[in-house]
This record gives C-alpha cells, sequence and structure tokens, in this order.
C-alpha cells in the first residue's frame, strides 16, 4: 500500500554509497556495469496462442506466468486467489509467487538485465520510482487491457467498469501504464462509539469544527492528533480544505506546476485553519514528533478524538486498536465559501500493479490484470484487506467492517465531486520539500504565507529543471 | 625456498583480491563512470552529460544543508566522543584511591567496561528506535517525563529544528564511547605502571597525570579512532533514515549526504545525481582521513 512510512530498511551503503548503487546492479555487478546490457527493444504484445473472447491477448497456457507482490498493508492472499483464477483457466501455466517488500532492490537488477517479472505490484515505502519506470518505456501500454471485455460483463469494456481515477492515474504521457488497483480515500478518523457516547457529531464547517474541538478539549481529550513525523498525513487535511474550498482546478494547476499555484486564495486559507487548530491546542501535546504507529496508538487510546489517515487505517490498526472501537471516516469540514460539498474527498487509486515491458510473458501479466478486474477478483481483495479496489460495485453484498463500509460509503457520496492530485508521484523530488513545509506550519512554526512561498518554490524549482519530465491536468 | 615463493603468495591473496576488485573496487570505479550520466538507475539506457551532475551539486540547496550538517558531526562526534571515552578509560585505569598499592583503577571495573560496550553489540536500527523512544515527545514520553519530574517541562527532541541535530550528535556518541573506551583501556593498560607511578612521586595530579603522561602515549590510538569517527559521522545513514522525522527532517534540520544519495538514487531515479554526490563524499573523506592523520601526526614514543 502506499503509505508513506519511510521506514527506509538498512540499506546496504557502504561509506561513499558508492558500493550500493553497483550492489542494486546485483548480479549485473559480476558481468560488467550496474546498468546492465542494453537488450533488444521488443513491444512483442499479444501471445503465441490465438486471440479469442475468452483470450483476448492469446496467452499462451504453457508460458510460465511470474507475479510479484508486495507484502505489505494488504498482504499476499489476495494474489494467491487470482493465481488461482489465472491457473483454472491455463491449467498447464507455472505460476510463480513471489511476496516480498523491498521491491526495488530486488526488482532493480531485473529491470537493469531485462529480464523483470511478468506482472509487478510496485508498491510500499520501497517501491521503484514510478514515473521514472513509465518515462524510459519499461511498461507496457495497457491501452489494450483496458479496451478488452471485462470478465463476465457482457461484452463492456474494462475502461468502462473502473472507478474514473483508475484511467486517470494510469496515464503516463497520454497513454495508460499502470493499473492502481486499490481505491484509498482519505479523510479525518473518529471512534463512532465514542462519539455516539459522548454526543458528538464530525462538523461540516469550519466554526462548528472549531466548537467541537472546544467541546472535546474541555472533555479533557486533544481534538487532533497527526503522524507528525511523517507530514505527509497532515498534508492530506491541508489539501482537501483547499480543494473543497477553491475547487478541482486548485490541485490541477499544483499538479501542472502553474506559477503562483500554491499561493491561491483557497491554499492560503487552508494554511491558515491549519495554523488555527494549532495556536488554539486542539492539537494533541508533541504529535509533531510521532511516528504514524505512535500516534495512531494514541488516537486508538483515546487521547485524541480525530485523526488524519488513508482508508488502510482501520487495517493497519486492527491489532491495536481496543474492542468496541468504531473505525470511521469523516470528510474534512468546509471553510467559508467552499466550492465543493462536504461529502466528498481525496479518492487516490493505488497499489500499482505494471505488466513491465520486458516481460517473458506479457500477454499472461496483461491476462492476470485482467482477471484481477473482474468482478470475482476484486471482491476477493476487499474481502481479503478490507480496502475497495478501482473496480465498479465489487464490494456489493459484502459484509464489510466500519471503517471499509463508511469509506466506501464517501467514495459514493462524493461521486464526480472526489478528486485527486498526482504531484507527489509525478514530481518525486518536489514530493519531501512540500512535506517539510508543511511540517513546519503543522507544528506552527512558519506562517501561512511563509507555507505558501516555501512550496511555490519547490514547484518552481520542479518546473525551471530541464530534466524533469513535465506533465498537465485539465 | 625462495623458489615458488610468489606463486604460494598468489595463490593466498588471489581469491580475497578478487572479492574485493568485485565488491569494492568495481563499485567504486563504476560509481565515478555513473557520475557522469543522467541514469536513473531503473533501466539499461543512459547518455554522458559530462560534468552537469556536479555542477547542479553545487545549487542543490539540500545538498549543501546536508553538507553543513554532516560538518557539524564531523566536527562534533570525534571531540565529544573522543574526550568521554579518554575520561572513562583514564577513571577506569587509574581513577582509583591511590593507597599503598601505588596506581590502580576505580572499584567494578569489568562491570563499567561491560555496560559502556553494551551499546556496540545492538545494530544501528535497534539503537535508533530505542532512542525514539526515549526522546518521545509527548509529555509522557521518557524523557520528557524525566524533565517533567525535574520541573522542567518537556522538550520536543526530535521533532524541534534546533535539537534535532544534537539529539542524533548524541545517540551516535552514545553509540560509538563503549568502543573507545574499551580500545582506550586496552592501550593505557600497555602502559607500564611505573610510568603513572613516577609521576605521582613527581608530585604529578590526577589531572596533569593524564594531559602529559597518558595522552602523549596514547596519541597513535587516538589517532586512529579520530579518523573512524569522522567517517562514521559523514554516513549516518541507518539512524537518520530510522530516527528523524521526514526523514531528515523537521526543516531538512538532520538532512545528510547519504540520505540525499539514498533518496536520488533510489526513490527519485536519479541514479547518476546521486553517484555524483557518492563522488563529491568519496573525495571529502580522502582528504579528510589525510589531512587528519598529516596534522596529527606526533613523533612516537617508545617505551
Amino acid at each position: 500500500m502506499s503509505t508513506p512510512n519511510k521506514y527506509s530498511r538498512r540499506i546496504f551503503l557502504q561509506r561513499a554509497g558508492l558500493a550500493s548503487i553497483a550492489v542494486a546492479g546485483g548480479t549485473s555487478a559480476l558481468a560488467g556495469c550496474a546498468s546492465g546490457g542494453g537488450g533488444e527493444e521488443d513491444v512483442v504484445s499479444g501471445g503465441s496462442a490465438e486471440q479469442t473472447s475468452a483470450n483476448p491477448f492469446g496467452v499462451d497456457a504453457a508460458d510460465p506466468l511470474s507475479v510479484v507482490i508486495f507484502n505489505g498493508g494488504y498482504g499476499d492472499e489476495y494474489a494467491k486467489f487470482h493465481e488461482s483464477l489465472y491457473q483454472d483457466q491455463f491449467s498447464d501455466a507455472e505460476i510463480s509467487h513471489e511476496a516480498i517488500t523491498d521491491i526495488r532492490q530486488q526488482m532493480q537488477p531485473l529491470f537493469n538485465a531485462g529480464s523483470p517479472p511478468d506482472v509487478l505490484d510496485n508498491a510500499g515505502a520501497e517501491a521503484m520510482p514510478i514515473s521514472t519506470l513509465a518515462d524510459t518505456g519499461q511498461l507496457t501500454d495497457l491501452t489494450q487491457l483496458f479496451d478488452a471485455d471485462a470478465i463476465g460483463q457482457d461484452g463492456t469494456p474494462i475502461r468502462d467498469t473502473l472507478n474514473p481515477v483508475a484511467i486517470e492515474s494510469a496515464e503516463y504521457a497520454g497513454k495508460p501504464m499502470v493499473l492502481n488497483y486499490a481505491l484509498q480515500v482519505y479523510g479525518l478518523w473518529y471512534d463512532r462509539a465514542l462519539f455516539d457516547q459522548k454526543g458528538w457529531e464530525p462538523a461540516e464547517t469550519w466554526e462548528d469544527f472549531l466548537a467541537l474541538c472546544e467541546e472535546i478539549k474541555g472533555a479533557g481529550m486533544a481534538p487532533m492528533a497527526h503522524q507528525g513525523k511523517y507530514p505527509y498525513y497532515i498534508q492530506q487535511v491541508l489539501m482537501d480544505l483547499a480543494v473543497k474550498h477553491g475547487g478541482p482546478e486548485v490541485a490541477y494547476a499544483i499538479d501542472s506546476l502553474e506559477p503562483d499555484a500554491w499561493k491561491h486564495e483557497s491554499m492560503k486559507m487552508a494554511a491558515e485553519a491549519l495554523l488555527e487548530i494549532k495556536s488554539k491546542g486542539y492539537m494533541l501535546e508533541g504529535t509533531e514528533g510521532l511516528d504514524h504507529i505512535q500516534s495512531q496508538t494514541q488516537w486508538n487510546e483515546h487521547k485524541a478524538a480525530f485523526i488524519p489517515c488513508g482508508s488502510w487505517l482501520e487495517n493497519e490498526q486492527k491489532k491495536i486498536a481496543p474492542a468496541g472501537f468504531e473505525t470511521t471516516i469523516a470528510p474534512t469540514p468546509l471553510l467559508d465559501g467552499a466550492a465543493l460539498p462536504f461529502d466528498c474527498t481525496r479518492v487516490e487509486a493505488a497499489e500499482a500493479f505494471v505488466v513491465p515491458a520486458k516481460a517473458a510473458n506479457q500477454a499472461g501479466g496483461l491476462e492476470y490484470l485482467r482477471m484481477m478486474l473482474s468482478k470475482e477478483g476484486a471482491a476477493e481483495f476487499t474481502k481479503l484487506t478490507a480496502a475497495p479496489t478501482i473496480v465498479d460495485g465489487a464490494t456489493e453484498g459484502l459484509d464489510l467492517t466500519p471503517g471499509a463500509a463508511s469509506a466506501i460509503a464517501l467514495i459514493d457520496s462524493g461521486g464526480e465531486d472526489n478528486w485527486n492530485y498526482y504531484y507527489a508521484i509525478w514530481y518525486s523530488p518536489m514530493d519531501p520539500k512540500v512535506q517539510s513545509a508543511v511540517g513546519e506550519l503543522a507544528a506552527g512554526r512558519i506562517t501561512a504565507d511563509e507555507f505558501c512561498d516555501q512550496a511555490q518554490a519547490a514547484a518552481d524549482e520542479t518546473a525551471d529543471d530541464p530534466t524533469t519530465q513535465k506533465r498537465t491536468r485539465p | 625456498m625462495q623458489h615458488g615463493r610468489y606463486p604460494f603468495i598468489v595463490g593466498f591473496l588471489v581469491l580475497p583480491l578478487t572479492v574485493y576488485a568485485i565488491f569494492v573496487i568495481s563499485p567504486f570505479a563504476q560509481a565515478f563512470h555513473y557520475s557522469l550520466t543522467d541514469w536513473t538507475g531503473v533501466a539499461p539506457e543512459f547518455g554522458y552529460v559530462g560534468m552537469t551532475n556536479f555542477e547542479n551539486l553545487m545549487s542543490d540547496s539540500l545538498f549543501l544543508t546536508a553538507l553543513r550538517n554532516n560538518a557539524v558531526l564531523l566536527v562534533g562526534l570525534p571531540i565529544v566522543t573522543v574526550l568521554l571515552s579518554l575520561f572513562f578509560a583514564f577513571l577506569l585505569n587509574v581513577g582509583g584511591s591511590s593507597g599503598s598499592a601505588g596506581v590502580k583503577g576505580i572499584r567494578g571495573n569489568g562491570f563499567y567496561k561491560l555496560a559502556f560496550f553494551l551499546p556496540q553489540v545492538l545494530s544501528v536500527p535497534v539503537i535508533a528506535v530505542i532512542w525514539s523512544v526515549i526522546m518521545d515527545p509527548t509529555p509522557s514520553g521518557l524523557a520528557n517525563s524525566v524533565l517533567g519530574w525535574l520541573g522542567l517541562g518537556s522538550a520536543g527532541w526530535l521533532s524541534d529544528p534546533a535539537l534535532a541535530l544534537l539529539c542524533v550528535l548524541w545517540v551516535l556518541v552514545w553509540g560509538s564511547v563503549g568502543f573507545y573506551l574499551v580500545l582506550f583501556n586496552a592501550a593505557m593498560s600497555a602502559i607500564p605502571r611505573d610510568i603513572f607511578e613516577a609521576a605521582l612521586i613527581d608530585g604529578a595530579g590526577r589531572f596533569t597525570t593524564f594531559v602529559k603522561v597518558t595522552m602523549p602515549l596514547l596519541w597513535d590510538t587516538i589517532q586512529t579512532s579520530w579518523v573512524y569517527l569522522a567517517i562514521l559521522a559523514l554516513d549516518v545513514y541507518a539512524l537518520v533514515a530510522v530516527m528523524t522525522a521526514g526523514p531528515g527532517g523537521p526543516d531538512n534540520s538532520t538532512q545528510v549526504i547519504s540520505l540525499q544519495i539514498a533518496q536520488n538514487g533510489f526513490q527519485f531515479g536519479r541514479a547518476g545525481y546521486a553517484s555524483a554526490m557518492g563522488v563529491v563524499l568519496f573525495f571529502i573523506t580522502l582528504v579528510i582521513a589525510v589531512v587528519m592523520l598529516r596534522i596529527t601526526r606526533r613523533e612516537r614514543i617508545e617505551y
């Protein structure tokens, strides 16, 4: 899952960090250099078997399929189910299943040597830079996948069975390259049972929210905690406040690196609002230095009422949350004069599945993704991980936990108004710079104007960098 | 006997030298090569860009911040660690009450050595996790509880940009003192007792003995330690990556070069640029090691 927990495991980093780069080259370092041989450019799509409606990519049943899964918050049980679907249709195929956490360390040498797996779930803190993979032609164009018939849907193309954010987030340089499978919903999380008991209700307007915070504070609880060690989390609140106030154009301008995008009036108001929470003492004391586990545990222990997070929160806290704790999402409140309604939020498609361009069994990889996108495959994913997928209607009739149910309800109520931003994935060097500024803002160490200036400086620097591939949104 | 001697030596050396060449020399050489390219690290293709990477480094504000923080550690770590471990080693060896038996160490000498050395057997991430728990910034955190009990309020520790780098430095010192204490202790035990006793008879106090007798006799050891600690101060990757906000934060106050190398090389898809940073770090390390060994060179005392 794409939680940005930068738990960098100890990378084998020699004194000068030099060896690590060659170690990443792994096996090929023995043969010569870390970047390996060039290898021939073959963009063969389609297998050697005949292409039929049941087998649209012409998978040769005799070809083996290699699947590499990020074994993180979602585990790898769901992948075993998807593999069984594949095995059912191609009983001769030998499927290799690998569940790992250090994607980059293990996959980088394979990509460089031109022998990547057929399906890769590129996720987690150690994921490979996806925009670089896309820009350097390492990924298969998924147009044919999205145009293929969805399984069991009477000839409806897959494209029409997915949440629009899946198509939007797949695009790199005008071509769909990445299948972001899981939907992640961001908002403020609270314990429904506690709120019922105290008679509290998540507020819709900023004014009401401040009043609620005052009441919670009066009850001896911090109104809000956040995972301050990773400012990404509180940034979700900031972005949501700004975009819901100014409309999706605020996010479009930021993603397109437009001049003064971060100095938008809505962004300033959102930054002021965040400062207000801090200055009025509504933040849990010391939360700026807590990591996600520490802060979420404090929240589970009712030391704080709200915590910002994505929809993986419930699953992540499963072992820590006390019995009777009803993890529930609330949308962020609206600032005065908001353009978007209350019950929408940032919905992101994450867990990036790719078929490498140099995969030996490209057709098999595409077919595997097609099976993942069947209602059966998607429902099993949600059943096992409590996370919704990009497949529309795949959660119908499932018995859901309170957190998953409230997150799915928010996706539905937001509908067309749900929004997303991409700059952090598109321009990875810019991301930590903005996060650093958000951290300073949330700690109350800089003003709203200073925040806007710092974030804008990071954006301008990215815009001026000739080596960065620029992308725009409508 | 002369006959067949070289094949014999070569026979022993060929394996270690091959391993060394593959895993040390070749990566270094490759890093120099890639520092001149725009290699992304994820695709086999790359182009040559000359010195562009190095030129960009000079205007990269994050890299310069990292350089500055490394410089702080470079000065702070060896000074504090060497002084502390010398002091403790001195106490363990000659700190005991000077009775009729002459010079001896304090009681429980062995226990202290063990206690100080203990951090050395823990891996760096474990140390980092232990200390981040101790330096929990909430009022109920361990260190803050002690401060509160003393009536000193609470501190932000790693979440305070003014304190964060000092916290990292402290953990580095804590983790290193034990090893150097044992090292200095061993070196001190090698100094003949009668030298200390002669100094005592001549009326030298403990401080004078330390400065005039112990330090000069330990100079070789101190010099080596200094270089080791300097090299450690230029790395600190694991500690910063696990312990600090971001990592490298807050407000980039704990940003270090090794972290920049890892981020650029692996997260940003800029392996060429990261290699250039590695090359710069290589030369900084080299120069510092050479300079330190030169300026601290003294006449060796034989005993």
